[in-house]
């Protein structure tokens, strides 16, 4: 045991299952209540009220609503692709956990799992590779409403999902480093307004060569995790439930948990690449001990807001129509990234000349 | 720890590369080369090229495999015909291109070509190769750079092009 203690590589792996374990039992209860809290506001923004029956305020009924979807029974269509069928729901869950190995929640090395250098990358491809989650749902159901559905979906999260990795451009051009650690450690301390004497934090949206990306992350980050008013892969109206028509007890609530899964990750990556991470003010008065912990009140903090941001677009907003949907995509968004990709690397090469 | 997870990642390669070819599903094909593209990403990420490791799965895994997934379910394939003589005809070509390859493998691999050096220079290693791969690629592989994007903008517009319906001569456009 000494011996494997004196080991680097086992420690740092040690420390990092103990990490994700922790991540992993917190993000279960922190989803539970995400969605009695998406239940309540949206109760509120309605004029209701909400759940309230069950427990004090309401508390006990996402938690009973889970033991319910366990013990219901558990259907698949007979001409369904079995193996398939199975598969998909854990696609919905697996990458948008595997994002979180990279995302720093408060200062290195103890908020953070692991510092690749390419960590941006690797939120990039896993939220890449959650559209086989629907895709497949939608296919090995053999239902035409669920096909429809996957379609939609794969044709959605391809098109949206370009106009957010070149959104990203910017960002790593001003941080020169593709590391989420190195993004955010971009963004430490204060700058002053030109002209003025008003100081500012020297996150990423405070700049204004970074606020037209901001805005196109934003709108792809509604759409990527399939949220109105970009829900078109399970509208209601039109596709009775889209691709998770066919889906019923634990493997529905699996897709639902990959929703807010990933609602939390894009919103963890939103504040990393634009809102200064777990930076924040207060945080040298307090010393070595207690200030990385306040790190990571204001990156819970930050994140809170975007989840309520998030949760208040949802019932604000109408679903958009397909050909919108697509046309908004490549019409707008794309060029939109695209110029500011020439607008940033102008601005830093002339800057830096 | 490294050639164990070598030894895993390769041998997951070639089973699902074998499956790609064997399954008969096209769908259940596509999903098998899928993981064929993510243990060569592993394979990547082994050798410390982490950015063409996750490019990989960027652009093959998690774009273009979408895209074919797309087409075959669009197109709803039915499970593959096995009789008639062009499938014969193609099987035969199938078995001797393979014999082909395997001819052109084995030449290679006895001339010894195919490993490549035995240690090779780490380029980069402290910045991580994201920056090592843009440096070469805007000075000493700006041409070919530059003449593949050409010929992405070409493929791109010839498509756009040939999917436009036609219209008479002399019709005004709606």
């Amino acid at each position: 045991m000494a011996a494997l203690m004196n080991n680097d590589v086992f420690v740092v792996a040690l420390w990092a299952i103990v990490k994700v374990a922790i991540i992993l039992g917190v993000l279960l209860g922190v989803v539970t209540y995400l969605i009695f809290a998406e239940r309540k506001i949206c109760g509120h923004m309605q004029a209701r009220t909400g759940p309230n029956r069950v427990g004090p305020f309401g508390l006990l009924q996402t938690p009973l609503d889970v033991l319910k979807l366990l013990f219901k029974e558990e259907f698949i269509p007979a001409e369904a692709n079995k193996i398939i069928f199975h598969i998909a729901p854990m696609l919905a869950v697996f990458p948008a956990i595997v994002t979180f190995s990279v995302i720093p929640m408060g200062p290195p090395p103890m908020f953070v799992v692991t510092d690749v250098n390419v960590g941006l990358l690797v939120f990039l491809a896993m939220s890449s590779l959650g559209v086989y989650a629907l895709t497949l749902a939608g296919w090995s159901s053999n239902n035409k409403y669920a096909l429809l559905g996957g379609l939609r979906s794969s044709a959605q999260m391809i098109s949206y999902e370009l106009a957010m990795g070149l959104s990203t451009i910017p960002v790593i051009l001003r941080s020169g480093t593709l590391s989420l650690v190195g993004i955010v450690d971009s963004q430490a301390g204060t700058y002053l307004i030109p002209g003025t004497h008003i100081p500012l934090p020297s996150w990423g949206v405070f700049h204004w060569y970074l606020v037209l990306p901001f805005a196109v992350f934003l709108v792809c980050s509604f759409a990527e995790t399939n949220r109105a008013p970009f829900d078109l892969p399970e509208a209601e109206g039109e596709l009775v439930a889209g691709f998770h028509t066919e889906y019923s007890s634990m493997k529905w609530a699996m897709f639902f948990l990959g929703e807010y899964f990933n609602m939390i990750v894009i919103c963890s990556i939103m504040i990393t690449m634009f809102f200064g991470g777990w930076h924040g003010p207060f945080m040298e008065l307090l010393g070595p001990v207690f200030g990385p912990l306040l790190g990571l009140g204001w990156f819970l903090l930050k994140l809170s807001a975007f989840l309520f941001f998030f949760i208040w677009v949802r019932w604000t907003f109408p679903r958009l129509r397909y050909d919108q949907l697509m046309g908004f995509g490549w019409k707008v968004l794309l060029p939109a990234a695209i110029l500011n990709v020439v607008i940033a690397a102008a601005w830093l090469y002339w800057r830096a000349a | 720890m490294v050639p164990v997870l070598f030894l895993g990642f390769g041998a997951l390669l070639v089973a699902t590369a074998l499956m790609v070819v064997l399954h008969r599903n096209p769908v259940t094909s596509a999903l098998f080369l899928v993981l064929a593209f993510c243990s060569l990403a592993g394979i990547y990420l082994l050798l410390h090229a982490e950015f063409i490791g996750l490019v990989q799965i960027i652009v093959y895994a998690g774009a273009i495999m979408v895209l074919f997934l797309f087409v075959i379910m669009y197109l709803n394939l039915p499970h593959d015909v096995e009789h008639g003589t062009h499938i014969a005809v193609r099987r035969g070509i199938g078995w001797m291109v393979g014999a082909l390859m395997l001819l052109f493998a084995t030449l290679l691999m006895r001339r010894g070509w195919a490993p490549g050096p035995e240690n090779a220079a780490m380029i980069g290693q402290e910045h991580g190769n994201a920056a090592a791969i843009g440096r070469e690629l805007y000075s000493r592989f700006l041409f070919p750079f530059e003449v593949t994007s050409m010929l992405l903008l070409v493929a791109m517009v010839g498509a756009i092009v040939m999917t436009k319906a036609r219209r008479p001569a002399g019709e005004e456009r709606p």
